[in-house]
């Protein structure tokens, strides 16, 4: 048991041909992912990575019973390509693709939370089942296989994180980026909520920063649902002068949130261990 | 157990809260207090930008409380949108009207004008008693005295050379928009707003517009209407109705504001806008309802669609220093913070945990500088240059967690960096991930030592810097 991926995952790769698509398409299949298929509209019929292309996801879909997808197609047609990956019911679809406007995240998120596909991103590091299946850009050998589920909104923070869980002999569960754009497919109690249900879990690393009320959500779902498993958490962006809003609007939609103070406090105040040094995690949950 | 009580401004430490210095903000005497206890991590920033005497009773307040390290912050802007690389375009009010007119929202009857000669003519033409408003992206014009009323022509143009040879806030003004002087009788509300955690766009309104509305959403919740839109069939007019009717609108006025909410959604849509928002929108003597403030900010992301507003990308932000304006052009994430410690990592998060490190080891960052992820050479050696070329960065930090981005290129690229510009400031390295072992030995080989952990690597940073002048 994990979440979301796993040993069954059958994931084709959008935008495959492309020079990131290429590259992390080698790296998930040297980690052993199933990467069946690869699409890129206009290049059907050739090859990469030794991987089948197509023009379509249908086809590939259907062809190679292929059940996820990762998308590492360009902004501009990025909307484009997660509905297709909808439509033709892959379910997760981890979007890697950064820079996609505000205005096509939410048309996408509304179709998606429609069509009951779970979207993980879109700017994410993507997300790793160690020893099963990797749908993503993170790099493997930092990960373990274990019980701590990793849940995070930052990249290269998420990978100090993991290394310093795996060197401290806790192995993780899965480990996911719920991404780093205003609008996002996951919020951090819906990861909450699957790690709660997963038995291979047993606690949880949830790595948040400034910016937006994610981590206020979480702290409310935790305190509501009495949260059965310890979750530690850290906070990036204590040092950093609150900002400047989003016009009145800003300041009227968002409340007293968004420093990292008031993440902290919501946090502790759940019941969460919060961590100051991102080391401190491993310890927290031993 | 001992205490200490320092005012810490960005490398400068004073003894006692009521020497800090005059200059303890970008814009002079202005800035943000973070207070932390010495004996634990608790850490408290002040809300809102305050002025000199202000910090000084914040801090004493403090003092009397055992001791607390107490540092000002010297940025009042958003790190936390910045460092994700995502700049809001701000139009200006004239842009926005110019819009809002093409879409038939009622606006002031007004002309814009680059000197006092031109701002004489629209005066002429409009021929009515006017205001004359600085068109700066800044916010706090009317503070500054942006704002001036001209009943003649001669006042006309005299006001509108005072206000083109005024700097509000950094920003030159170049323009003045000359507009029509509206009586009014109330002053609504009316925004349209990207709400994340509800993934759609929210509407927002008040009967209680003006400069007070964030204050009154605070004390009476019940004052603004909040309605969500629908993601894929948008703002239909029965909803729009619907608002208007909340806000104690009927008849023909009810139709007019309905319409007015609608239009302003359409600008958001085809626009690509994160926010739209009307402050005051005006309800006149003769009943009539007019924006008489637009405010309107873009989705860079969205730029590839609107292109004529890529150019302004470079410039938007009046209050960028000359290196911020530079690494924005070489596409790097940097934003100084006024310490002296440079810092540059790889990934937003990790770069703020290294921030928040330093300070927690009582130093202060003197920027916030991401490479993102694959860095190559030439990337690294312009964030290099530029963190190096900031005359109060004393130390540089370098914290590298290795993921797509390998460590045995980084370490080539600080010795050619070495070599090709000579490095005179003190570096701190911390080098771990990807091909560590040969990103390592090329620095050791160049008799450069390197660091495991970033608890390692921001203490010695930080005792470094204090044993400099």
């Amino acid at each position: 048991m994990a979440i979301l991926v796993d040993k069954e995952t059958r994931a084709i790769v959008q935008g495959i041909t492309g020079s990131q698509g290429t590259f992390h398409t080698q790296l998930m299949l040297d980690y052993g992912t199933k990467i069946v298929a690869g699409v890129t509209p206009g290049r059907g019929g050739t090859e990469a990575n030794g991987i089948p292309v197509f023009d379509t996801v249908k086809e590939a879909a259907s062809q190679f019973k292929a059940n996820a997808s990762i998308i590492f197609v360009p902004a501009p047609f990025a909307k484009d390509a997660v509905l297709e990956a909808i439509d033709a019911n892959l379910n997760p679809v981890v979007v890697i693709t950064d820079g996609i406007p505000v205005k096509d995240e939410i048309q996408i998120m509304e179709v998606a939370r429609l069509k009951g596909t779970t979207v993980i991103g879109p700017n994410t590091p993507g997300i790793i089942t160690p020893g099963q299946c990797k749908l993503g850009i993170m790099p493997g050998h930092i990960f373990k296989q274990g019980s701590v589920g990793v849940v995070s909104r930052s990249g290269t923070l998420t990978y100090e994180i993991a290394s310093s869980l795996t060197s401290a002999g806790l192995g993780q569960s899965t480990c996911l980026g719920i991404g780093g754009d205003p609008v996002v497919g996951l919020n951090f109690a819906d990861v909450l909520e699957m790690f709660r249900k997963d038995p291979q879990t047993k606690s949880i690393a949830m790595i948040g920063e400034i910016g937006g009320n994610a981590e206020e959500m979480a702290a409310e779902y935790v305190k509501k649902m009495k949260y059965p498993k310890p979750i530690a958490s850290y906070v990036a962006g204590r040092a950093a002068p609150p900002g400047k809003r989003m016009g009145h609007a800003g300041a009227i939609i968002m409340g007293k949130t968004g420093t990292a103070e008031t993440k902290i406090e919501a946090l502790r105040s759940a019941g969460v261990k919060v961590a100051l040094k991102p080391g401190e995690i491993a310890g927290l949950l031993k | 157990m001992t205490f200490r009580l320092c005012v810490n401004l960005g490398g400068t430490l004073a003894d006692s809260p009521l020497s800090i210095p005059e200059k303890s903000g970008p814009r002079g005497r202005t800035g943000y207090l973070k207070i932390a206890r010495a004996d634990s991590s608790d850490t408290h920033i002040t809300r809102n930008e305050l002025d000199l005497a202000q910090l000084q009773t914040h801090a004493l307040q403090f003092m009397n409380l055992e001791s607390y390290l107490i540092t000002t912050l010297k940025q009042s802007r958003r790190l936390d949108s910045r460092v994700r690389r995502r700049f809001r375009l701000k139009l200006f009010e004239y842009e926005a009207k110019e819009i809002a007119q093409q879409y038939g929202v009622p606006i002031p009857n007004g002309l814009v004008a680059s000197s006092p000669q031109e701002a004489k003519e629209c005066f002429l033409k409009i021929n009515q008693p006017s205001m004359v408003k600085a068109q700066v992206l800044v916010a706090g014009r009317g503070k500054a005295g942006g704002i001036k009323p001209a009943s003649t022509v001669d006042e006309a143009f005299g006001v509108a050379k005072n206000i083109l040879s005024m700097t509000v806030k950094g920003e030159k003004v170049s323009k003045v928009l000359v507009e029509q002087r509206l009586a009014s009788k109330h002053e609504r509300y009316v925004s349209i707003v990207v709400d994340r955690s509800s993934r759609c766009y929210t509407l927002l309104c008040s009967t209680e517009g003006g400069v007070d509305i964030e204050q009154i959403a605070d004390q009476h919740p019940e004052k603004i209407i909040r309605h969500k839109i629908n993601p894929l069939f948008g703002l239909q007019e029965f909803e729009s109705r619907w608002v208007a009717k909340q806000l104690g609108y009927f008849g023909k006025q009810m139709s007019q504001l309905a319409s007015i909410i609608n239009r302003l959604f359409q600008i958001m849509l085809d626009f690509d806008a994160e926010l739209v928002e009307s402050n005051p929108l005006i309800e006149t003597e003769t009943g009539e309802l007019v924006a008489a403030d637009l405010r309107i900010l873009l989705d860079d992301n969205s730029l590839f669609r609107h292109t004529k507003f890529l150019e302004r990308m470079k410039t938007f932000e009046p209050d960028m220093t000359p290196l911020e304006i530079k690494a924005r052009e070489k596409g790097l994430a940097y934003v100084e913070l006024g310490g002296n410690v440079g810092i540059i990592g790889n990934g937003a998060g990790l770069v703020m945990a290294t921030l928040d490190m330093i300070l927690d080891y009582r130093g202060a960052p003197a920027n916030f500088c991401d490479l993102g992820g694959g860095a190559d050479e030439e990337r690294i050696a312009a964030a290099l240059e530029i963190v190096l070329a900031n005359p109060k960065a004393k130390v540089l930090l370098i914290n590298i967690m290795g993921g797509i981005t390998r460590c045995d290129n980084v370490a080539r690229a600080i010795l050619n960096i070495q070599k090709r510009m000579g490095i005179s400031k003190p570096i701190v390295i911390r080098l771990v991930g990807t091909n560590e072992d040969e990103g390592r030995k090329i620095l050791s080989d160049a008799n450069i030592p390197s660091l495991n952990t970033m608890e390692d690597a921001a203490a010695k940073a930080v005792e470094i810097v204090s044993k400099v002048k």
